[in-house]
């Protein structure tokens, strides 16, 4: 088991999805409540009830601003619950909403994101089936903050497992990354650049049905790339599976709007946030299978190999480029931070 | 993306680093520091240093302005950040950077009113917007970001604003590189010189490397065909005994820099007589200091701190590995006391600093092949 959590104060970095994250869900959380599933640590957890596979998953959003350009916090915390569902091999029976809202908050703001949660249900094909409510004090929150719960039942021929990983799988990604960490900046106005990018926010649900429906056992493992990016997804691919993991810098799929920012940034775009974007394993030999199934599907066609599950480098996940030097790829402690002097 | 993805080619990459296989002198070992982080981020990114034949080393010089920033400046800077109603601007960078009582993330943690910020000008903008609060910003870099500082402060003139205020912590490239070079126990063969700083100063202020030193320098951009091709360039000098400063990042630097940027620098700051760095002490004429006609925006001069600073932790070895003496992994503290997360010395906080790349990228190094 892990260490203790010994810090003294509750950081911004602690909700980061980097390592200080992972310290205090393993040093405090789990060492708490610990128990099987819990310890499993997938997207969702999975249970066993009446002879079906459950999944279940909660998910807390607090972003700001509300809207941005590609999404909203509303269609945000229906996509994020879906989507831990989706990429845990399920199909979503129902989701949960519990709403933290702020006095003062203008009751037209709070209809606006109802309304994009209830879009983006419909669109993924999932109903919000209970609620709860709680006012706090102004100033004692910003504006609002949702939380989602969702279940689902996971898929007969899915077998998600990081133990079945092996080396030569094909390590997929479900289009190009970093969009959602880069137009939030934007909408935040911390960067002063005009783009017209917006945020990937989207239930993957269509694309890991289709994966499913092709490959079925042929998938070992997938899990969205939300806070942290891919680069915190992979890294726990790598530790939980004990393999190791070797990127193709090149094959990574990058918008030239989110490239240009990060390297204007000094970011790394394997760091960025994504919220429409999945990583998948699977059957070596069966990799453009996959891709095919994928690109079948709307919101698919940029999907591709970045990579390749390795004997080496065991626990690891290095970054190869064109030209044979290699780096490792690792969690960030926090937020990525731009570079600027 | 023009501008990047030339200098990134896989074809021209491997040309270069096989030329430089064929020029090394075999029996020769050869130490190139690159001074500057931005350096030192390429090389690790890009695994550099393993196409490049064994006897060339690379050694991370001081050119990260945050790896060099003494404690007690960070200290004096958070202090400013207690007073209940002042806003304590800083770039990224600076974030994570440890004071002896935590870093600006965890002040702004503890309440304070920390705001990270892209440029000078943008902490000048939060100024106006509130007028009837002091807003500090932490200004930190080599000539590099020293000129938008300048810009920033005749602007603040300008503008007549009163509650807008810069904790000037600038510091300066070449003091630095003759203080290494003036060290007992130098070994250094040569320099890739840092790129972005080059573009104000230009490559003239380097002569005194070559003429008095007898140290080659090439003034390097970049990317990875940049640095490559610098070091080409180095090899190239060494193996015929020539010590000259040379330019490879043609496409910004000019040989006598930017006069405009640098007679802004002249008007708003003045040479410090010594400033501490670091791991290396107090280095005379390192830094700068805001000259008397700008006192009014000088936090130096203007918001007292009361309070206690302290000086760095004697156990880091920040100043051995700084001048290349030690190995990152050759530091008592080296993964055991100090690791990114968290940090004793300042080389483990940037990216850019040798100690985290080092501590990020062991694993890789080993048993690897170019």
């Amino acid at each position: 088991m892990s260490a203790e959590f010994n810090d003294e104060q509750i950081s911004m970095q602690h909700g980061s999805g980097g390592q200080a994250t992972r310290r205090l869900v393993d040093g405090l959380f789990a060492a708490a409540l610990s128990n099987d599933v819990l310890d499993a640590m997938g997207d969702a957890a999975i249970l066993s009830a009446g002879g079906l596979r459950l999944a279940m998953t909660t998910d807390t959003f607090v972003v700001s601003p509300h809207t941005f350009p590609g999404g909203s916090i509303g269609s945000l915390a229906v996509h994020g619950t879906v989507n831990d569902l989706a990429v845990s091999g399920a199909e979503p029976i129902g989701l949960t909403a519990g709403f933290v809202l702020e006095a003062g908050l203008e009751v037209e703001q709070l209809r606006e994101q109802v309304r994009a949660m209830s879009d983006a249900a419909r669109e993924a094909g999932v109903s919000v089936i209970a609620g709860d409510t709680k006012v706090v004090e102004n100033g004692r929150a910003d504006g609002m903050y949702i939380n989602t719960a969702g279940v689902g039942l996971v898929r007969e021929e899915a077998r998600l497992d990081p133990a079945l990983v092996q080396p030569g799988d094909a390590v997929l990604v479900s289009g190009p990354i970093g969009d959602h960490g880069i137009a939030i900046m934007i909408a935040r106005d911390e960067i002063d650049i005009e783009s017209d990018l917006g945020s990937d926010s989207r239930s993957v649900l269509p694309l890991t049905r289709a994966l499913i429906d092709t490959l079925g056992s042929s998938i070992r493992w997938m899990r969205d790339a939300t806070r942290g990016g891919v680069a915190t997804v992979l890294n726990e691919l790598a530790e939980s599976s004990r393999a190791g993991v070797i990127v193709e810098e090149a094959a990574v799929p990058l918008r030239d709007e989110v490239r240009g920012a990060c390297e204007l940034l000094g970011l790394d775009p394997l760091h960025v946030a994504n919220e429409g974007q999945f990583i998948a394993v699977v059957d070596g030999s069966r990799a453009d299978e996959a891709l095919d199934a994928l690109g079948g599907v709307s919101g698919g066609e940029s999907a591709c190999r970045i990579g390749t599950i390795t004997e080496e480098h065991r626990g690891r996940v290095i970054g190869q480029t064109e030209f044979g030097g290699k780096r490792v790829i690792d969690v960030l402690v926090g937020d990525p931070l731009p570079r600027i002097c | 993306m023009r501008y990047v993805d030339e200098f990134r080619d896989a074809a021209r990459i491997k040309a270069v680093a096989e030329e430089i296989h064929r020029s090394v002198d075999p029996g020769e070992t050869y130490r190139i520091m690159e001074v500057c982080g931005g350096h030192t981020h390429t090389i690790f990114r890009f695994g550099l240093s393993q196409l490049l034949p064994e006897n060339i080393e690379l050694i991370h010089g001081p050119g990260c302005p945050v790896c060099v920033l003494p404690m007690g400046r960070m200290d004096v800077g958070l202090a400013m950040a207690e007073r209940d109603d002042l806003i304590f601007t800083a770039f990224g960078d600076m974030m994570r950077v440890p004071g002896s009582k935590g870093s600006p993330l965890q002040s702004k943690a503890r309440g304070a009113d920390i705001r990270m910020v892209y440029s000078p000008l943008d902490a000048l903008k939060i100024a106006q917007e509130n007028p009837d609060r002091p807003v500090m910003f932490f200004a930190i870099g080599f000539e590099t970001t020293t000129p938008s500082t300048a810009v920033t402060l005749l602007r603040a003139r300008e503008l007549g604003l009163t509650n807008f205020y810069v904790y000037c912590n600038h510091i300066l490239v070449n003091p630095a590189i003759r203080a290494l070079l003036e060290m007992d126990d130098m070994r250094l063969d040569g320099f890739i010189g840092p790129g972005h700083v080059s573009t104000v100063i230009g490559c003239e202020p380097y002569r005194f490397i070559a003429d008095e030193f007898d140290r080659p320098i090439v003034v390097s951009g970049f990317e990875p065909l940049d640095i490559l091709q610098s070091i080409a360039m180095l090899v190239r000098q060494l193996n015929e005994g020539r010590s000259e400063v040379e330019n490879q990042y043609t496409r910004a630097v000019s040989w006598n820099g930017n006069p405009s940027a640098i007679a802004a620098m002249d008007l708003v700051f003045e040479t410090r007589d010594a400033f501490e760095w670091r791991g290396m002490g107090d280095i005379p004429k390192s830094a700068l200091a805001i000259r008397e006609e700008f006192a009014a925006f000088d936090a130096e001069r203007q918001i007292g701190v009361h309070g206690q600073t302290f000086p760095d932790p004697i156990e880091a070895q920040c100043g051995e590995v700084l001048k290349g003496a030690l190995k990152p992994t050759e530091c008592k503290l080296f993964g055991k006391g100090c690791t990114p997360e968290k940090p004793v010395g300042a080389l483990m906080v940037s990216s850019e600093g040798a100690c985290a790349a080092q501590y990020k990228y062991a694993d890789v190094t080993i048993g690897t092949t170019g």
